[in-house]
């Protein structure tokens, strides 16, 4: 039952499928960049997950103990800027949506696509 | 005889200011491409009367000619000057070194860029073209590009040349702007291109990869490093990508181009282009493969059928043409193919015969395209069947149009003799007697296709009826440079010996 | 001072990117973005100059020695790239100084300045970085400046375009991410040398595998690579003309970059031609863009686009020159990194004059400018020249070291495509040339030639794809030598 052991991997990719095929399938703007965040999140959850020591805490030496085991804080830390950069790209994207709202009065893609003439 | 060459020799070389051979060569290219910014910075938008870049024009023709010149002198006496500029790759630099044969095609260059500038003057103003100063500026870089190429020393900097002369020409095709010219201007552009892109370019690219240089060299490169099908396949490359030799399947582009101004046709398609081409395909021959290399393994033997197909070809598509220029530019495109057969022959003599191709043909065709510019110019006329009792109208102009047509097919005493003699010496050496049978057929089918037009201009009567009848020559700046070029066709007869030199030293680097 | 010139590349333009929001003075802001780009170049070319004499540079941040503390290492790879992306950026910045012409929104200049800025930083960040990770930080700064910058074009399709580009972009920059993440797993260091040391050992492992196929697609999608290439036409033809310029310029060439180092510096050649045989997936790829990119080129009805797929055959071209893992291959592919910045950068310049002049990028607008225009215009057959590969410009010379490559490898069908695909170039640049100076132009409008102010700097591009053409030693001898330290492993 290996396979089924490394679970945190599975809820992962099912996450990140999740997403993409939302920013794939959707024609609503707004849907895909909700597809985006999910994606990015996958992948966040993927690096916590692997920086997880069995029985590890936070590695913080306290007074007196030496033979702690440690999480990996390293993955951790890293998240810290992707989650700041999954923050700056939804808020991008959500003032691209804004904009794209106010120059079509629209913003499913199909609708846009539509007012472009040919499918571009 | 001896004393008389040195003597002359000595004359070429030592007149004028005293200059090192290298800085020669320097300057006979650059001095087309200064007097191309010159004219280009002088030129007034005045396209009519008197223009200050006549003189400009003038200028730099004799100038460029006079340095050629003096590097004839040395050239003849067994110097090879060379000049070496920089390495643009590793190994492969812009160096120029001038042989015999490089030297051949200089001095016809730059020795019929006078003429053809003058003629341009009356041309241009008598057809009331536009844009003249462009005009100008384009064809002083062809020459000096047509001097690059001939002055080259490996493959890298012919190909350089060789590109430039394509794209300073282009606007020369496409001068007149009209839908007609543009159309043939891609036509041209397409094929010189396509082939030298794609054929030329990876052969050159093969050699060098193979052998690991580009220099010409007397005996050849290749020989050693390519063999059989594998010699055969590069020098199929190496010939067809020479898209300006005009061999068929790739000579649409000769008579599309036709559509140029007069002048255009004449040196371009008569004289630098085209010979640019041939003379590539001779070079090469003798410098990269190398004639022991050909004959030994019978590898050009091909390419002795082809161009011998395309000689026949193109004289018989000539005989259908009623317009007078597409006719010539037929005519153009078999007799480039005596030079590619005198190559492709591979003996001593069938080279020379090549090389002194190159001259003659220069000489008759420039005056065969002037005098179809100065009908043109002074009756409008382009198709042959017009042209009934024109010789009456303009004596000057047919009678040079006589004396070329003798030359182009080949009789005494006029130049062209010279080379159809040793071209057909050249066939009975390599044994090659099916070809001296086209070599023959093809000097009756040039009868055909020419003098028709000297009868028909002289001896029927005008098929309208012109009112005063008189003579109405072209401008006299048109009449005279024709007159000038049908004459050195009899000296060309006359005196052949200072390029048959030059040819016979063909392979002496 | 000068030790601290690797960090001052990165950190000089990203401050002042801030401060130029403090200046927001529109002219104000304009000269200070054009003097940090030229400070750049000078940083630039000291690192180039320094890298040649002494070699390696290792720098590292805050007192934490490599391989824990992030170290900017500068071999002559990057310091090659940082010389590119630095110029590009100095010459673009000043085109049309004193003239604020329609593609710069009103009022916000200086905020166009200050993510101007940004991307340069962050350009340079990617290149100069040994950090696995911080190259993926640097990427997002990029990425998130240029979507902005590409959404200030005029027409309401930037929007969407940059919109696109931000979806397939930060796919590509999460995909690049899961991929340093696995090279982690694998390996448990972020640096690059070291990550480059350890990952022999795992050669076998699947994780190094999907690493891999992660990193190349993410890093595929941000270069344009055939199949990916899906953002580009529209992200280059909607923003605004600069922008176009700069990032045809530089910003597929840093990825280019980036893909370099991942092949040749962390998985080593032997082990992904060799071994994976990558080269069988990149060819038929590279061959396809050079094609297709150069077909689709041929019947466009906007210049910006037609430059557009015409970039994407040409990355098929440096993609090609790569996967021939060969000194003469990858040399090309590097020399046309540089020379390609030459020409389209150039040729993008060109059209914002056009665009400057006329407001407009439609072929069918553009007849007969040629005469109005002749400078400008002359500058664009030359770009286009360029493109072709016609001896004497820079792109014969990348298209040199391709064939000779090819031939080498005794690839003869190869060699043949390569040539045969500039064929296609010659018809799609004719094609429009034919339009400039045949045509008559539509209406008697008063059409001027460009201000000197972006005269000069098209002409020094333009002029640069003439000289380089012919002197090589400062591009192909240093790609070369790039190259020769890149195979060092392999014969």
């Amino acid at each position: 039952m290996q396979w089924l052991g490394l679970w945190h991997y599975w809820a992962v990719i099912i996450l990140m499928m999740i997403g993409l095929y939302i920013v794939i399938a959707r024609d609503n703007l707004v849907k895909k960049v909700m597809g985006l965040s999910i994606f990015q999140v996958s992948v966040i959850m993927f690096y916590v997950s692997t920086g997880k020591v069995e029985g590890g805490t936070a590695p913080i030496i306290p007074e007196g103990g030496h033979d702690l085991v440690y999480s990996n804080p390293l993955p951790h830390v890293l998240m810290l800027t992707a989650i700041v950069v999954g923050i700056s790209t939804t808020a991008l994207a959500l003032a691209l949506i804004v904009r794209i709202q106010e120059a079509y009065g629209t913003v499913e893609d199909d609708e846009l696509n539509a007012i472009d003439g040919a499918a571009l | 005889m001896d004393g008389w060459r040195s003597w002359f020799c000595g004359k070429l070389s030592s007149w004028g200011p005293p200059l090192t051979p290298d800085q020669l060569i320097a300057l006979s290219i650059l001095s087309p491409a200064v007097g191309a910014l010159a004219i280009a910075l002088i030129g007034r938008n005045n396209d009519a009367g008197y223009n200050p870049r006549d003189i400009v024009t003038v200028i730099a023709t004799l100038i460029t000619f006079g340095f050629v010149v003096k590097l004839a002198g040395p050239v003849v006496a067994g110097d090879r000057p060379e000049l070496s500029l920089f390495e643009v790759l590793p190994g492969l630099a812009i160096a120029f070194k001038i042989e015999p044969l490089g030297m051949l095609f200089a001095l016809v260059a730059s020795g019929l860029w006078i003429p053809t500038s003058i003629y341009s003057f009356g041309y241009m103003r008598g057809h009331h073209e536009r844009h003249q100063t462009r005009f100008f500026v384009c064809f002083a870089i062809a020459i000096s590009a047509a001097l690059g190429i001939a002055f080259a020393r490996n493959l890298l900097t012919l190909f350089l040349f060789y590109e430039l002369l394509t794209f300073s020409t282009y606007p020369l095709v496409t001068h007149a702007g009209s839908g007609k010219a543009v159309k043939a201007g891609r036509s041209y552009l397409g094929i010189l291109i396509f082939t030298s892109v794609s054929f030329l370019l990876l052969a050159i690219v093969w050699t060098w990869q193979t052998t690991g240089t580009l220099e010409f060299r007397p005996g050849g490169i290749v020989s050693g490093h390519f063999e059989s099908s594998r010699a055969i396949l590069l020098l199929a490359l190496f010939v067809f990508g020479t898209g300006k030799a005009a061999l068929m399947p790739f000579h649409r582009w000769l008579p599309a181009a036709m559509v140029a101004p007069t002048p255009v046709s004449a040196l371009l398609h008569a004289v630098a282009v085209v010979k640019a081409g041939v003379f590539t395909v001779l070079k090469i021959i003798v410098y990269v493969f190398g004639i022991e290399f050909l004959t030994d393994g019978n590898y050009a033997l091909w390419l002795c059928y082809v161009a011998g197909f395309t000689l026949i070809a193109a004289s018989l598509v000539a005989l259908t043409k009623d317009n007078l220029k597409a006719r010539l530019a037929y005519s153009t495109i078999s007799q480039l193919s005596y030079i590619v057969l005198g190559a492709a022959l591979a003996t001593k003599t069938s080279i020379v015969g090549g090389g002194m191709h190159i001259v003659m043909h220069a000489a008759g065709k420039i005056t065969l395209f002037f005098c179809a510019g100065a009908i043109m110019v002074a009756s409008h006329k382009t198709e042959i069947s017009d042209m009934k009792g024109i010789g009456r109208q303009m004596p000057f102009t047919m009678f040079a149009f006589f004396i070329a047509s003798l030359s182009i097919i080949g009789l005494p005493p006029l130049g062209g003799a010279w080379s159809k003699w040793y071209l057909i010496l050249g066939a009975l050496d390599a044994q090659q007697f099916l070809m001296v049978g086209v070599l023959i057929v093809s000097s009756l089918l040039n009868i055909a296709y020419l003098l028709p037009i000297v009868v028909n201009a002289f001896f029927f009567p005008t098929t309208e009826v012109e009112i005063g009848g008189g003579i109405k020559e072209a401008p006299i700046a048109c009449v005279a440079s024709l007159l000038v070029t049908a004459f050195s066709c009899l000296i060309l007869f006359l005196y052949p010996d200072f390029f048959l030199n030059l040819a016979q030293m063909i392979g002496e680097f | 001072m000068m030790e601290q010139l690797p960090a001052l590349q990165v950190v000089l333009p990203l401050f002042s990117a801030l401060l130029c929001l403090l200046i927001r003075n529109k002219t104000a802001s304009r000269l200070f973005a054009v003097a940090v780009s030229w400070g750049c170049l000078a940083i630039a070319l000291i690192l180039l100059r320094t890298v040649q004499e002494t070699g390696i540079i290792s720098y590292h941040f805050g007192g934490w020695f490599p391989p824990l503390g992030i170290e900017y290492r500068i071999d002559l790879l990057n310091a090659y790239v940082l010389i590119i992306v630095a110029m590009i950026s100095a010459v673009v910045l000043p085109f049309g100084v004193g003239h604020w012409g329609l593609s710069i929104p009103e009022g916000r200049e200086y905020l166009f300045f200050c993510a101007f800025l940004l991307c340069i930083s962050g350009l340079l960040g990617i290149t100069i970085t040994g950090d696995a990770f911080n190259v993926f930080v640097f990427l997002e700064i990029t990425s998130l400046s240029s979507y902005a910058l590409i959404a200030m074009g005029r027409n309401r399709r930037a929007l969407r375009a940059a919109f696109t580009y931000l979806v397939m972009g930060t796919v590509g920059g999460t995909f690049i991410l899961i991929g340093i993440g696995m090279m982690y797993l694998e390996t448990g260091t972020l640096n690059m040398v070291d990550i480059a040391n350890r990952l022999p050992l795992a050669y076998g492992s699947r994780t190094v595998l999907v690493a891999f196929a992660f990193l190349t697609v993410g890093v595929g999608i941000k270069l344009a690579v055939f199949p990916l290439h899906h953002w580009l036409p529209n992200a280059y033809s909607y923003a605004p003309a600069t922008v176009s310029a700069f990032l045809a310029a530089t910003a597929t060439k840093v990825s280019y970059y980036v893909l370099v180092r991942v092949i040749f510096t962390l998985f080593g050649a032997a082990y992904i031609f060799e071994t994976l045989r990558f080269h069988v997936l990149l060819i038929p790829l590279s061959l396809l863009a050079m094609f297709i990119g150069s077909t689709v080129a041929i019947y466009q009805t906007n210049i910006k686009r037609l430059l557009a797929y015409s970039s994407i055959s040409q990355i098929g071209y440096m993609t090609l020159g790569l996967s021939f893992a060969s000194i003469n291959g990858l040399t090309g592919g590097l020399v046309h990194l540089f020379n390609h910045a030459l020409m389209k950068g150039g040729l993008f310049l060109v059209l914002a004059s056009v665009m400057h002049s006329i407001a407009s990028n439609e072929i069918d607008d553009m007849r007969g400018l040629g005469r109005k225009m002749p400078f400008t215009m002359a500058a664009f057959v030359l770009g286009g020249l360029s493109l072709i590969g016609v001896p004497g410009t820079v792109g014969f010379i990348s298209k040199w070291y391709l064939v000779v490559a090819a031939l080498e490898k005794g690839w003869y069908p190869i060699a043949v495509l390569i040539l045969l695909s500039s064929f296609l170039a010659v018809i799609y640049i004719w094609r429009v040339v034919e339009i400039f100076f045949f045509r008559e132009p539509a209406a008697e409008k008063s059409i001027k030639e460009a201000p000197l102010s972006m005269l000069i700097p098209t002409w020094i591009l333009i002029g640069g794809t003439l000289f380089f053409g012919l002197q090589t030693e400062w591009t192909a001898g240093v790609a070369g030598s790039v190259a020769n330290f890149l195979l060092g492993g392999l014969p």
